[in-house]
């Protein structure tokens, strides 16, 4: 294991090289909107980075809440940790990209909202475990996020029918999209998924070491007689 | 009716009972639920002109984050009295499903909050000037619906933040981005009754939809918050 993780890191920094170029250079530049829409090979393998590792990270709870297994819950804490920083990025490239195209930084529209919606109840959630006393933060995070999970969909809907209602900037939902674009996104989307595995690993082992830091430091606090002195 | 759920429904009754008298006597909850709602109203009073007739568009929003507020301050007293004397641990250990103390815990803070609603309503209707120009008798189910919307979810992140360390902060951490529907839902129900244009079924729908699912998700994993050790 401990081999794979630098050959992993350097064919990950590899593949994020080669994507940066297509993305930059190699990706042929849109028409209307001209180099600004290059962004987009950042935005939208972020969000799909982001919306699998809460995937993740609500199946990893449901799994700690049925079997009480701490491998699940500390791929729960790393998913949502790293979910948020991907959110993060795709909540900070939107307005760049939209502040040229569409004129406003930021509008109340489906995707923004809900999208915003989901980092608010994830940095809900991480502030939980922070604020949480250690031994019962595992079961009160993992009903969070069921709970955080199952508000998804409503707060979709509760938006998508909110927003039909009023008039909206026209956003270039649909379309077709060139296949050598296509073809540069889906390269960026893969760089991004093993960025995301790298980050969440060393995030995995640093977990688990902390973790294992802590108990035998409690255990010693236990054995050492002096403690009882003290 | 089987013995278990004799049992579910006698310790639900018992606790809200106790719970009732208990604010009977005190009125901590309600009184300083209806004095922060009467400050909440003050001041949104002073950082808009509340008679203007755009205020309307914007008085369902006030009226229920006037409520959202003082249901915290309530809320977050829920649990407060059983910490005190170690009742919780003694709950714990006692044989009375979990359930049907939460069960109580939620019926009790609806009350309350319907209560600060009734209380409320006419003091809005004086210092903003509303009036319903659409069927106001909607309005009973959407302030039922969203009550027990704020109060199932906030009942049980009441339970959960007692787990933490500055409580008081941590419940409307957890409860407002999970609320976020159910008071868009709230709002938007509210602001098309009193301003009377379009229909207000689908809120109510999606308001309906979001407390059978959260109460079905409370009732689920309330033992296991309550056990957690």
């Amino acid at each position: 294991m401990k081999k794979v993780f630098p050959i992993f890191a350097v064919l990950t920094a590899g593949l994020l090289s080669y994507a940066l170029y297509q993305a930059l250079v190699a990706a042929p530049t849109e028409q209307t909107m001209g180099d600004v829409q290059r962004i987009f090979y950042y935005h939208v393998p972020s969000a799909w980075t982001a919306f699998l590792l809460f995937s993740i990270n609500f199946v990893a709870s449901v799994w700690y809440l049925i079997r009480r297994n701490t491998a699940a819950d500390i791929v729960a804490l790393v998913t949502a940790e790293v979910g948020v920083v991907f959110c993060t990025v795709v909540l900070v490239t939107g307005p760049l990209w939209a502040r040229p195209v569409w004129g406003i930084w930021w509008t109340w529209d489906i995707r923004l909202t809900s999208t915003l919606v989901l980092w608010l109840i994830y940095v809900s959630y991480l502030l939980l475990r922070r604020f949480s006393t250690s031994g019962q933060t595992p079961v009160l995070a993992a009903a969070l996020a069921v709970f955080g999970a199952l508000d998804v969909p409503l707060v979709y809907f509760s938006i998508w029918f909110f927003r039909t209602q009023h008039p909206q900037p026209v956003i270039g939902g649909g379309g077709s999209i060139d296949p050598r674009m296509l073809h540069v996104l889906l390269i960026n989307w893969l760089a991004f998924l093993c960025f995301a595995f790298l980050v969440c690993w060393s995030r995995y082992r640093l977990e688990r070491l902390q973790r294992d830091v802590e108990e035998t430091q409690a255990l010693e606090a236990l054995l050492d007689p002096r403690s009882s002195v003290r | 009716m089987s013995g278990e759920s004799r049992a579910v429904s006698g310790v639900t009754r018992a606790t809200l009972a106790k719970d009732i008298r208990l604010e009977w006597r005190s009125k901590d909850a309600i009184n300083s639920m209806l004095f922060f709602a009467l400050l909440v109203v003050v001041v949104f009073a002073f950082s808009f002109d509340p008679t203007a007739e755009e205020s309307r568009q914007i008085a369902g929003g006030l009226v229920w984050v006037a409520f959202l507020f003082a249901a915290v301050v309530a809320l977050n007293q829920t649990w407060a009295r059983e910490i005190r004397n170690q009742v919780l641990d003694a709950y714990r250990v006692s044989p009375a499903p979990p359930n049907s103390l939460f069960m109580a815990k939620a019926l009790g803070n609806f009350l309350f909050v319907a209560i600060l609603e009734c209380l409320m309503t006419p003091l809005f209707i004086v210092f903003y000037k509303l009036r319903a120009l659409g069927p106001g008798w909607q309005l009973v189910p959407v302030a039922a619906l969203g009550t027990w919307a704020l109060v199932v979810n906030g009942t049980f992140f009441a339970a959960m933040s007692l787990r933490t360390r500055s409580r008081e902060i941590m419940l409307p951490l957890l409860l407002f981005p999970i609320s976020i529907p159910a008071l868009l839902a709230m709002v938007e129900a509210t602001t098309i009754i009193l301003s009377g244009d379009g229909r207000a079924r689908f809120w109510i729908v999606l308001l309906a939809t979001y407390d059978v699912v959260f109460t079905t998700a409370s009732l689920a994993l309330f033992e296991k918050i309550l056990d957690a050790e």
